[in-house]
């Protein structure tokens, strides 16, 4: 994967004279600081990003935290104070005028929080409204816009105005706008958040399905953190304009790496995030005979394998000592094995469990790639994270 | 015991007439220019209404006020001409009623300009803005004094008090509808990569309508009260009427003239009151969906299911 996007050093300081902030920041003083000091309020300090090509790049914070400002940057709706920002190695905050609305026109495009529709257009009319500004024949733009509408399952609503729509329908048309255009970057300001609960679960998941054949790299705002984690390959939350943790999901639940961070964690539901590569040890070879051979993992029974590398049986830990001592294999191994994927989730891993019984991880294949025991399977559900367990409170947004 | 009239030392008045003089005999070229327009419009416009038979003319009125309102509306504008016929005073109204429509010609044409560029500068609107102000507070009836000095008195100079006093509602209509204009959209609009003048033109504009159109119909009431308050320096209309009625001591004349007044100004009300709602957007939909035209326009083969997956979970 190669970088699509590349923040470096993004200042933003709402003034039109920002030299003193920027001079406080440079001291190391932090937003709170400045604000104090010089009445200026600090957007973003000093934040380096980079977006890999096709990734769901989640931007999470709380209200205040500078995610928007972050997102409106990208794409100069907000003028950065200072630093760079690179599409595909270009630096955007450089672009004059005319390449800026290019750059708008073709190459960004952007779903807004409350959808932002022509209320005096009809959908279709909203869904071409980009290209229309990029000056394409109506003929051309009519029939990109029909097809878009019918990847986001709209089609039949083309010729219908904003304020027919529901909620959901509405944040759709959004999307086709977007989408209509064939930018590479898509920013979702915060796209979901005004939608009820179930239509945004529901929006989710039909994002999810879009970006599998889509494969945008798409930078999505929000302020909960159940989405970032239901949604992105990479997360990076935001506090007081700086970024305080970025990485995978996974990665940041369960090493949050300070108090604020794991206030987030602790209401995750882990048995949906986690999978079982997360809990699995890899089984060591314990002995063999002819085309089987035999691993196990430390305190565990072990599986018979094939030369091919997948499980033929499992062998308990009783006959695991008979067969380290020659025993016959093929005798001790039992046919009633379990075995699940190593991405399948926590919750799927626990469904499966049979009393203490070990089940073998394979990969995409079917191959053998490590064991996982039930007990972990449970330690790792019922973990809280390490750093603390405060929720988030006025105290530790301003700590 | 110092009396006020002691102060009264500041000859203000002087020196207004003396300014008032000096501009109207040096820059008589720029008054004539601005009459010039304006006389031509205005005897066009009345030479139209008044060759016009009384039959044609209804059923114009009607039928624009079908278009640009409704039914019952037409309806009512039927009854409203019909009656200041039968008053026997079909002439001057449609004096007061060309009077009207050409005050709404200039005021749109300076108006409009005017209040665009209010709301994208606020530079300009803080000159605009105290100018205005005193435009409005001032009485229609202050008016008249400078413009009869300026342009002198009858028909013309009267249209001249009427554009002035009119304009103000429509360029601080335009000015709020195109600043009201919900922020979030105007950044859509500049997210996808809109110049300034799409940005107007595709975005601002169309959305403010509703807005400017409810400043049009505070223009054409203001027009209407004005084209009464000139009969005093000699424009003719209805105003003139209740003038000479006033005069004479006849309160019939008066009172047929005010009757009229009001007729007019309640038909003109109502139909650029609905011209303002915001109705209008979904007519095109309304009617398409009623001829089932939409599936013809959307080009989609009959026998799909009509519910998407989304139309039902939506």
């Amino acid at each position: 994967m190669t970088e699509r996007l590349q923040i470096e050093n993004l200042y933003k300081i709402f003034s039109n004279q920002p030299q003193p902030a920027m001079d406080l920041l440079a001291r190391g003083a932090d937003k709170d600081e400045v604000q104090a000091e010089t009445g200026m309020v600090v957007g973003l300090n000093n934040v380096s990003l980079t977006v890999p090509t096709g990734a769901m790049y989640m931007i999470m914070g709380l209200s205040g935290s500078g995610k928007s400002t972050l997102a409106r940057c990208v794409n100069r709706l907000n003028e950065p104070t200072a630093g760079r920002i690179l599409l595909d190695g270009e630096d955007i905050v450089a672009l004059n005028d005319h390449d800026l609305r290019e750059v708008r026109r073709t190459r960004i495009s952007m779903v807004f929080q409350h959808f932002a529709l022509l209320p005096n257009r009809t959908v279709i009319e909203n869904v071409e409204f980009g290209l229309k500004l990029r000056g394409l024949a109506v003929k051309k733009r009519r029939s990109r816009a029909e097809d878009v509408l019918s990847i986001v399952g709209l089609d039949r609503w083309g010729y219908h105005f904003p304020h027919e729509l529901s909620g959901g329908m509405r944040q759709r048309v959004g999307l086709a706008r977007a989408l209509a255009t064939d930018a590479d970057v898509l920013v979702m300001d915060e796209a979901f958040s005004a939608l009820d609960p179930l239509i945004r679960t529901e929006m989710q998941d039909e994002l999810l399905r879009l970006q599998r054949s889509l494969k945008k790299t798409i930078l999505f705002i929000t302020h909960d953190f159940q989405e970032a984690l239901k949604l992105g390959n990479v997360i990076a939350i935001m506090a007081d304009g700086k970024v305080m943790r970025e990485g995978t999901p996974q990665s940041i639940v369960s090493e949050p790496g300070s108090d604020y961070v794991a206030a987030f964690t602790n209401d995750v539901d882990r048995s949906r995030l986690f999978d079982a590569a997360s809990v699995m040890q890899a089984g060591a070879p314990v002995a063999s005979a002819g085309r089987v051979k035999v691993v196990a993992g430390e305190g565990t029974g072990g599986f018979a394998l094939n030369d091919e590398g997948r499980v033929v049986g499992r062998i308990d830990a009783a006959s695991l000592d008979r067969a380290r001592s020659g025993g016959n294999i093929d005798a001790e191994a039992q046919s009633d094995f379990l075995s699940v994927r190593r991405d399948s989730k926590l919750l799927d891993v626990a469904r499966m469990c049979r009393g203490t019984q070990d089940l073998a991880v394979t990969d995409e294949d079917g191959r053998f790639v490590g064991i996982v025991s039930p007990s972990k399977v449970l330690a790792a559900i019922s973990a809280t994270s390490q750093a603390g367990s405060k929720r988030p409170t006025e105290e530790t947004l301003h700590a | 015991m110092l009396e006020a009239d002691d102060l009264a030392i500041f000859p203000v008045d002087v020196w207004i007439s003396d300014a008032v003089q000096w501009v109207a005999l040096n820059l008589r070229p720029l008054f004539i220019a601005i009459k010039w327009p304006i006389e031509n419009l205005l005897t066009f416009i009345d030479g139209i209404m008044h060759a016009t038979p009384f039959p044609v003319m209804v059923l114009v009125m009607a039928l624009l006020a079908y278009v640009l309102a409704n039914r019952n509306i037409a309806i009512f504008t039927v009854i409203v001409l019909v009656l200041i016929a039968a008053m026997g005073v079909w002439d001057p109204a449609m004096t007061t009623l060309a009077l009207i429509s050409t005050a709404i010609f200039f005021c749109a044409v300076i108006g409009l300009p005017i209040g665009i560029w209010s709301a994208r500068s606020d530079r300009v609107w803080n000159i605009v803005r105290p100018v205005l102000d005193v435009m409005q507070t001032t009485p229609t009836f202050v008016y008249l004094v400078p413009v009869v000095m300026l342009f002198g008195v009858g028909t013309v100079p009267g249209e001249v008090a009427v554009v002035i006093a009119a304009a103000p509602p429509l360029i601080r209509f335009t000015n709020l509808g195109i600043r009201m204009v919900d922020h979030e959209i105007v950044e859509a609009g500049m997210a996808f990569g809109a110049n300034r003048r799409q940005l107007l033109w595709e975005i601002q504009i169309p959305m403010a309508i509703p807005t400017i159109l409810g400043g049009l119909n505070q223009t054409v009431l203001t027009a209407m009260v004005m084209s009464v308050v000139v009969a005093m320096i000699g424009a003719e209309g209805l105003g003139l009427i209740v003038l000479q009625g006033i005069g004479r001591l006849d309160v019939g004349r008066a009172a047929i003239g005010g009757i009229a007044i009001v007729l007019l100004a309640m038909m003109l009300d109502r139909i650029t009151q609905k011209m303002a709602e915001p109705k209008r957007a979904s007519a095109r939909s309304r009617w398409l969906a009623a001829f089932n035209l939409d599936r013809i326009f959307s080009r989609r083969d009959e026998g799909e299911p009509v519910a998407t997956q989304s139309g039902s979970n939506a």
